[in-house]
């Protein structure tokens, strides 16, 4: 680490005001950003740290919605979902550690768009729609490949709002050792239709698989993406996987969360 | 007097009871002291530039930038160090023709690993040297790297050491029989090409090392995490020119080994030397991607191997071309031609069979250097013969535990030779093999896997015997001209309160050497082992020895511990005897009182002898010798090694849509001679196992062409993990050696040793039906689903 300067205002109007500094940074839970400064990837000069922000933080549900402040940490996503929202409890309840559950939030996920964070595939399926202290996105508008997201300079995440579907399931193929995802798959069947959100696979991140989603949405059973496959070309390969591997798995877990949903 | 290890209400019975672990608690609650731990006055903290390519010449080195770091106090290149510090040759005259290159505690003008240490900065701080030593520049001028191991030798391959003549390490031959008439005649030869994957043992306390030099005692105290004590202290006298006995090596607390600090590393030797140029303590302790570039690598093999049997199964030969890549220089002073040696040395280990012809083929390559690995060679050897045991079982449609049956040595058949010319003076394979059967009710684990296929569910069953080098004498290293000890010794002593006190040679690195030697010493004397304290790792005050490798601490260290023990006791009765005017063979100690053996009535506390010899020896006679101090030695005499054996078995379930092998359950029949202390075995097994599963499933190392090494993180580098493991189930057949009188051989290895090819066996016992076969280790997910066909590039 190195020296920074680090401020916690308590509403978003001051968070927005502190990031105007010069090479300043949001802080949320630091799950992913504090490994980041360590090791010296990035060095901002000023945090400005959001978890002091109340109004960014909490869940209300609306007709046929679940809004997620911002600042809402994974373990109180995975609380409040308990056995009414399938899939995003699965989603929160398995990130992690509960430490890192205790301090990761929804936003620093969303912000952070790694290609292997679960959240995104949520989003995706969920139709969800990204709140910031300027404007509304659709999901399918913010993910704009790896780590990279419509988000401007000094923008913040202050909300999530998913649509809550009638069958969910969120389908966690872990990397032995990080244990993200190494293919995440979140099937979400609503009422006008299945949506199919993957990610760790792509090196576009995260991504709706549209075949698979037209043939679900007709007939929501595994045997119904049966005779679809998913192109190797264009998903990620490493030690732990390779495209090939990948494309394989993305078939295998869809199936099984359509199972699990049904 | 013998002591009868049969009946265990015999007094004192401490030797073969789970006796609590005299350190334990206190490292619990935090009170160990690791090498990290210490802090001396006026210390430094050493960090290493390191080569972050994997085979360069060194053309220019610029250290201003690092130098003008706060903090920093000085910088050191391979140039200055070699001025002080000798280059060493990892050969054993033994291993005949093993060659390799001198090596420096720093590189001098060229590097020939990603990781090895180039330039030693030198702070006050261990942030202000790292930050130094990222500004140290460093010019390198690339040369041809060699990765690969099965075309080392080609013609085309670029030389890495051109005054070698050749990549070759070492290679040994070894022919028993006729193989090629025995292949010919057979009714079936089953073949199979294995990999074994390149692993590290990750301690979970790194390689640590502090060095002081005191000018004016001329001496050297080095405080290090080290397996041998002793072999390090010559080590460093050799090397930077010091007297032997002015060399102390102190070893405290160590955070595991399992071989991983029994070898001799660059940048230790640095640390050393820069402490006796610089005169104040010298702290380095390596990170965690230190530790996946510097620490010794092992089990990097690739094998062609072939059994030829009958119609009954019977083994008729056994044919095995085994190649390991082993990095730039064999390390020093084990040297890294020892695991192939294993392999040709252990390969059909189990069995009886007539014509064996077996192969090593040691190159080097540019990555980290290679060395010895708990179990090193075993899971190879063991992966190889049961791999092959299998297939040809399969190949005649015999049950896995059938062929096995009728191939092992019979129990009455000792002492034995084998193929390989190793001698066996008992072992129990078939007493082992029914107790496997027994513990894990094999029929009806046979029917349950019938049962899961109708579901869908594809398990399966492994098993592999094995066989255990423990208890090396000196042909292991000394034969070779090794400084290595293969004996070892105790010094104990009683106390004015009757307490006792035990010096080892041999070492603790958190497997419970301390607790086995207090039960042995406590035995042996005649007192609790809450009465005894154990000093161990301190080449200035315990008798010399070997440390901890090669399973030897309970089998070795503990025969001097049980001697020293019987001979202390000896005295104290001699003084009892006179003092009591009683007849010295009529008295015994039991729980630490003199006490007439017959009736067992008690005549004297300890307390009381030692408060007459220590405080008014003028009342005892004159010339009584009153020495209540004893030191005993033991080295094996009659076979060079004190094999053991076992057998393991797997239980697994395989995802055939995923590729993931789920272990359902694991078993280990061993037979370690005396068990001392059975939770201790136990451990031992227990963890072998996890590290054996480790290799079968996740661990490897990967590099890319140009010698990068690819995962040095715990992120990347798959361990196996708790949530993974499965139950295991540990069994016991004890069949002592008749060298020692504690009748113990070695337990530290055999859990590893079977652990993998188990796992084999049973993920191919599940595929078979599907015509799908692995034996390319780790076992991944992907690598299964390709056997399986289901994905294709
Ligand atoms: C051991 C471990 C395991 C993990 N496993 C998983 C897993 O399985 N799946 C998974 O999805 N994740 C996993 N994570 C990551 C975890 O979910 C992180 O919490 C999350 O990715 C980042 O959230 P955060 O609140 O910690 O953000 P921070 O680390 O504080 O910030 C991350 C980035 O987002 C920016 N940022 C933060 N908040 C906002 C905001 N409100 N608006 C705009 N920008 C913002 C920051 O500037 C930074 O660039 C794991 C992390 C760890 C340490």
């Amino acid at each position: 680490m190195y020296n920074f300067d680090i401020t916690r205002p308590t509403t978003v109007d001051e968070a927005v005001a502190a990031l105007s500094a010069d090479e300043a940074q949001p802080l949320s839970g630091g799950q992913t950003l504090i490994p980041t400064l360590k090791q010296r990837l990035a060095m901002p000069s000023v945090l400005v740290s959001l978890t002091a922000i109340d109004e960014m933080k909490g869940i209300t549900e609306g007709p046929g919605t679940l809004k997620v402040g911002g600042g809402t940490t994974h373990g109180d996503v995975a609380q409040a979902t308990k056995g009414s929202f399938a899939g995003l409890h699965t989603l929160a309840s398995k990130i992690g550690d509960p430490a890192v559950r205790a301090r990761g939030t929804i936003g620093g996920s969303v912000a952070n768009n790694d290609p292997a964070a679960c959240y995104p595939s949520a989003c995706m399926a969920c139709a969800a729609t990204i709140h910031t202290n300027t404007r509304d996105i659709a999901a399918d508008d913010f993910f704009q490949g790896m780590f990279t997201t419509a988000l401007d300079e000094g923008e913040i995440v202050t909300a999530v709002t998913l649509k809550v579907p009638e069958k969910s399931s969120y389908q966690k193929f872990e990397q032995p050792a990080s244990r993200f995802p190494l293919v995440g798959v979140f099937v979400a069947k609503h009422a006008d239709g299945v949506r199919v959100g993957v990610t760790g696979a792509s090196n576009n991140g995260v991504f709706r698989w549209a075949e698979a989603e037209e043939a679900l949405s007709s007939n929501f059973s595994p045997d119904a993406i049966e005779g679809l496959s998913v192109s190797a070309e264009d998903l990620m390969g490493d030690l732990h996987g390779s495209p090939e591997y990948r494309a394989h798995l993305i078939k295998v877990m869809t199936k099984r969360g359509v199972a699990d949903a049904s | 007097m013998t002591i009868a290890f049969g009946n265990p209400d015999r007094p004192n019975s401490y030797i073969g009871k789970t006796v609590p672990r005299p350190n334990a608690e206190r490292l619990v609650q935090g009170r160990g002291r690791y090498v990290d731990d210490i802090v001396l006055p006026r210390m430094v903290h050493v960090a290493f530039a390191r080569s972050p390519v994997a085979h360069a010449r060194i053309t220019g080195i610029d250290l201003e930038a690092a130098k003008a770091v706060k903090g920093v106090l000085r910088l050191f290149t391979g140039a200055d160090l070699a001025e002080i510090c000798t280059p060493w040759v990892g050969v054993l005259a033994h291993l005949k023709g093993l060659k390799s290159p001198p090596q420096h505690a720093l590189a001098v003008d060229r590097a020939a690993w990603v990781g090895e240490p180039v330039v030693a900065v030198v702070a006050t701080t261990r942030a202000a040297a790292e930050e130094a030593a990222s500004l140290v520049m460093v010019d390198y001028d690339d040369l041809p790297v060699v990765t690969d191991t099965m075309t080392a030798l080609d013609p085309e391959t670029p030389l890495i050491h051109p005054d070698l003549g050749d990549n070759l390490a070492f290679r040994r031959l070894h022919e028993e029989g006729d193989v090629e008439a025995a292949k010919a005649g057979a009714h079936k030869v089953v073949s199979a090409r294995f990999r074994t994957a390149r692993h590290t043992g990750v301690t979970l306390e790194p390689r640590s090392i502090l060095v002081d030099w005191n000018p004016a005692e001329e001496q050297m105290t080095a405080y290090h995490a080290t397996q041998a004590p002793h072999m390090m202290q010559t080590v460093f006298a050799e090397h930077l020119a010091i007297p032997e006995g002015r060399v102390r090596v102190i070893c405290d607390d160590v955070g595991g080994s399992y071989g991983i600090k029994v070898h001799v590393y660059p940048d230790e030797v640095a640390t050393a030397a820069i402490a006796k140029v610089m005169g104040r303590p010298v702290k380095f302790i390596a990170d965690r991607l230190e530790s996946f570039t510097t620490d010794i690598h092992a089990r990097d093999h690739e094998i062609e191997a072939k059994i030829a049997v009958d119609e009954d199964g019977k083994i008729l030969a056994i044919d095995v071309d085994d190649w390991t890549g082993i990095g730039p220089y064999s390390v020093y002073p084990r040297t890294s031609a020892i695991e192939g040696n294993q392999v040709v040395n252990l390969c059909g280990g189990p069995y009886d069979f007539a014509n064996y012809r077996a192969q090593t083929t040691v190159v080097f390559q540019n990555k980290t250097p290679t060395c010895q690995y708990r179990a090193v060679g075993h899971p190879i050897a063991v992966a190889i013969t049961e791999g092959l045991v299998d297939l040809a079982a399969a190949a005649i449609g015999m049950d896995p535990v059938e062929i096995r049956r009728r191939n092992m040595y019979a129990d009455d058949a000792y002492p034995v030779t084998s193929p390989a010319k190793m001698r066996f003076e008992g072992l129990s394979h078939h007493a082992s093999m029914d107790k496997l059967m027994e513990l894990m009710d094999y029929d009806a684990l046979r029917a349950d896997q019938v049962a899961a296929r109708k579901q869908g569910k594809h398990r399966g069953i492994g098993i592999a015997s094995f066989i255990e080098l423990t208890n090396p004498s000196p042909f292991m290293y000394g034969i070779g001209g090794a400084r290595i000890s293969a004996q070892d010794g105790c010094t104990v002593r009683m106390d004015p309160d009757g307490s006792v006190v035990a010096m080892s040679g041999v070492t603790e690195q958190g497997q419970g050497t301390e607790a086995m030697l207090s039960q042995i010493v406590a035995e042996g004397v005649g007192v609790s082992p809450s009465r005894v304290r154990i000093i161990t790792g301190d080449t200035q005050v315990t008798p010399y020895g070997g440390g901890t490798w090669a399973s030897r601490g309970a089998g070795i260290g503990g025969e001097a511990a049980l001697q020293a023990g019987r001979a202390l006791r000896d005295s104290i009765l001699e003084v009892a005897a006179a003092m009591l005017q009683a007849d010295q063979s009529g008295l015994d100690i039991r729980d630490g009182q003199i006490v007439d053996a017959d009736t067992g009535i008690e005549r004297m506390p300890l307390e009381e002898l030692g408060r007459i010899v220590y405080f008014r020896g003028d009342t005892l006679p004159k010339g009584l010798p009153r020495e209540l101090v004893q030191t005993r030695h033991y080295i094996t005499s009659e076979y060079p090694f004190a094999f053991t054996n076992g057998v393991q078995a797997s239980y697994l379930e395989v995802d055939t849509d995923t590729g993931v092998v789920t272990l359902l359950k694991h078993w280990c029949v061993e037979d370690c001679g005396r068990i001392i202390n059975p939770q201790l075995v136990d451990e031992q097994i227990r963890g072998g196992i996890v590290q054996g599963l480790g290799g079968a499933l996740f661990e490897e190392i990967h590099y890319d062409q140009d010698g990068q090494l690819l995962n040095g993180s715990m992120a990347d580098y798959l361990v196996p993990m708790a949530g993974e493991m499965p139950d295991m189930v540990v069994g016991h057949v004890e069949t002592p050696t008749a060298e020692s009188e504690l009748g113990a051989k070695g337990a530290g290895e055999a859990g590893t040793a079977g652990a993998p090819a188990a796992v084999m066996n049973a993920i191919n016992d599940a595929l078979r039906p599907m015509g799908a076969q692995v034996t390319e280790m780790p076992f991944t997910p992907e690598r299964i689903l390709r056997a399986l066909s289901k994905i294709q590039d």
